[in-house]
């Protein structure tokens, strides 16, 4: 095969991508690139630095409004600093911490969800009483409690996001493996003597892949809700870290001089948890035929 | 009856484990009497207030104490202004479950019927419109839609008072926070429970015996279809419960979640372990209750019950 027609086909392979998916869709999917790019660059792209204060600049207007300047093409906060490198650290930390705690709750839950499948009763009673009590715990309550009384250290607040949301993965896992197990294939391997680790990990797990990424994505838009609200009310992320939902509680004060401050790290969040939810919707769609009838 | 005992021992199963980790999690944070007394006291003083709150013992008999006490109502005192706690927090509860009652009779309204249309109208641009307005509505932070109908209603129309409780005006603006991303996630679920239902066999039959679409939409698939819906309600008490801490707290409302965010800042343990025994207790009964519901509407579950299953 030539290299032109290798090319042909990509841009073939392009445009049917475009034609056949929303638009929507593929906005959601640009804007969490570009994301996943802030969270991995942020430092580098910054203009200033995140915390470099410049009393001299205090509270400038983003840059459509009057009495903005191109230095400062978000604004600038009530002691100087630069409101769109502060947005980028700011998208970076939140975006660190959802992806963090989903995984790590996925993780956790699919184990679970693994072992209270094949260890039989005892195990099985005891994880489903876990997950019966995650469930009926008000955990954004507890994480609030927990993160004033116990001082938060980063550690601390990682492992209260990854324990939010686990129980779902492990609900789904068990059922699915649990049904999984019975089918042809894993029977047939495990006919031919193989191991349960190794049907589990080679053979189910990539077969019941499918709807645990939906649940991933259903999950990350709530993990980064989870922790905007705690860091908002100034739990979570305190100063001088920044996270969007942290820019947002200190934007609060100045509603009346500055509202930019509360509403641009709002809209970033908002565009964050949108674009998730619509790529969310459409694999679902795309995964689970069953749910479209 | 069986049913309803075992789910009853779940739920007090459950309860008890809520109170142990609230408990020693909290108790974990250290000697209250340092957060709570001023630094420079000496130490008799310290030793007369660890007496006085029973924090002198070992902590498995301060737990075995506070167990109880609960099980005489005694929730302890409030370590910050001396008052019964209980008796604190319960001062809050009208205000919460106003807050939070009218949020949830706000989604309703506005969502079953919206995903009802949707799935009556299905792939229409009717469909179209609600599925977007229910994308936006759950994507929206409760805390941010908050800030935003302030800087609108209050800032720049001066309409609504952007904060207090004193009347059915400051009502508006927090219920619509709370109530909004809730009549979206309605509105999603209500649809694809219809959709489903729609495309039963038994549809299929009203529809062969000659019965019109408001017989058949009301009397066979909406019955049918709230069955899901009502499940979900169960679940969700305790992520309303999560979103009023934050709507109360942008809106100044003085409910339960004003005084936990307030008890949380100033360590406040007898009243924060008692708002989140109490919120526990709310989650563990919505959650029997709609499972009772549950059996009631659907003899099916009650029969999968009964053969042993989960």
């Amino acid at each position: 095969m030539t290299d032109t027609t290798l090319v042909r086909r990509r841009c073939h392979a392009l445009i049917r991508w475009f034609s056949e998916t929303p638009l929507t869709v593929t906005l959601a999917a640009s804007f969490m690139v570009l994301m996943l790019f802030v969270m991995l660059f942020a430092q580098i792209i910054q203009p200033y630095a995140f915390d470099h204060i410049d009393l001299m600049n205090r509270i400038s207007p983003p840059v459509p409004l009057q009495g903005s300047t191109l230095m400062h093409p978000a604004g600038t906060d009530t002691l100087g600093r630069d409101l769109f490198s502060r947005l980028l650290v700011g998208a970076q930390t939140s975006m660190l911490l959802a992806l963090l705690g989903t995984c790590l709750g996925a993780i956790l839950g699919i184990t679970l969800g693994f072992l209270a499948a094949h260890k039989g009763r005892l195990w099985d009673e005891a994880i489903m009483g876990l997950v019966d009590f995650q469930a009926a715990m008000p955990w954004f309550i507890v994480a609030l409690a927990v993160l004033a009384f116990l001082g938060n250290s980063m550690v601390m607040f990682i492992a209260i996001m990854a324990l939010y949301g686990w129980e779902t993965y492990a609900r789904i896992t068990r059922g699915l493996v649990l049904s999984a197990r019975e089918q042809g294939y894993a029977l047939a391997v495990r006919g031919l003597g193989a191991r349960p680790r190794w049907i589990y990990l080679r053979h189910i797990l990539p077969n019941i892949s499918g709807p645990l990424l939906v649940q991933l994505t259903v999950n990350f838009p709530s993990t980064i809700l989870f922790e905007t609200s705690l860091s908002f009310l100034g739990l979570g992320i305190r100063p001088p870290m920044t996270s969007l939902g942290q820019m947002l509680g200190e934007g609060r004060d100045y509603l009346i001089s500055a509202w930019w401050l509360a509403v641009v790290p709002g809209v970033m969040i908002f565009l964050i948890t949108l674009s998730m939810s619509i790529l969310g919707d459409w694999l679902r769609s795309k995964l689970d035929p069953s749910l479209e009838n | 009856m069986f049913w309803f005992l075992t789910k009853s021992l779940r739920a007090v199963i459950t309860l008890l484990l809520v109170v142990t980790f609230v408990f020693f999690v909290l108790r974990l944070s250290g000697d209250p009497t340092y957060m709570l007394l001023p630094d420079d006291i000496d130490e008799a003083t310290r030793t007369f207030y660890r007496q006085l709150w029973g924090l002198d013992k070992p902590i498995f008999v301060q737990y075995l104490n506070y167990l109880g006490a609960l099980l005489q109502g005694d929730f302890g005192i409030s370590f910050r202004n001396n008052q019964d706690a209980f008796q604190l927090v319960w001062d809050r509860v009208p205000k919460t479950a106003l807050l939070t009652g009218t949020s949830l009779v706000i989604s309703l309204v506005i969502g079953i019927p919206l995903g009802i249309v949707a799935a009556l109208y299905r792939d229409s641009w009717i469909d179209r419109a609600v599925m977007a307005a229910s994308v936006f509505g759950f994507s929206m932070p409760n805390f941010f839609l908050g800030i935003l109908l302030i800087l609108i209603f209050s800032l720049n129309l001066r309409v609504l008072p952007s904060s207090g409780s004193g009347t059915w005006r400051h009502l508006i603006m927090p219920a619509s926070t709370l109530g909004i991303s809730f009549a979206a996630q309605f509105a999603r679920y209500t649809r694809s429970s219809m959709i489903d239902v729609l495309n039963k066999s038994y549809m299929r039959t009203a529809q062969s015996k000659g019965a019109g679409t408001a017989r058949r939409v009301n009397l066979h698939a909406l019955p049918n279809a709230a069955i899901p819906v009502i499940t979900i309600l169960g679940l969700k008490v305790g992520e309303l419960l999560g979103g009023a801490v934050i709507t109360e707290t942008v809106f100044a409302w003085p409910g339960l979640g004003r005084l936990l965010t307030s008890a949380v800042a100033s360590r406040d343990l007898a009243v924060v372990q008692c708002i989140m025994i109490l919120l526990a207790i709310t989650m563990v009964v919505a959650n029997m209750l709609t499972d009772l519901t549950y059996g009631w509407l659907d003899p099916r579950v009650r029969v999968g019950a009964k053969a042993g299953s989960r």
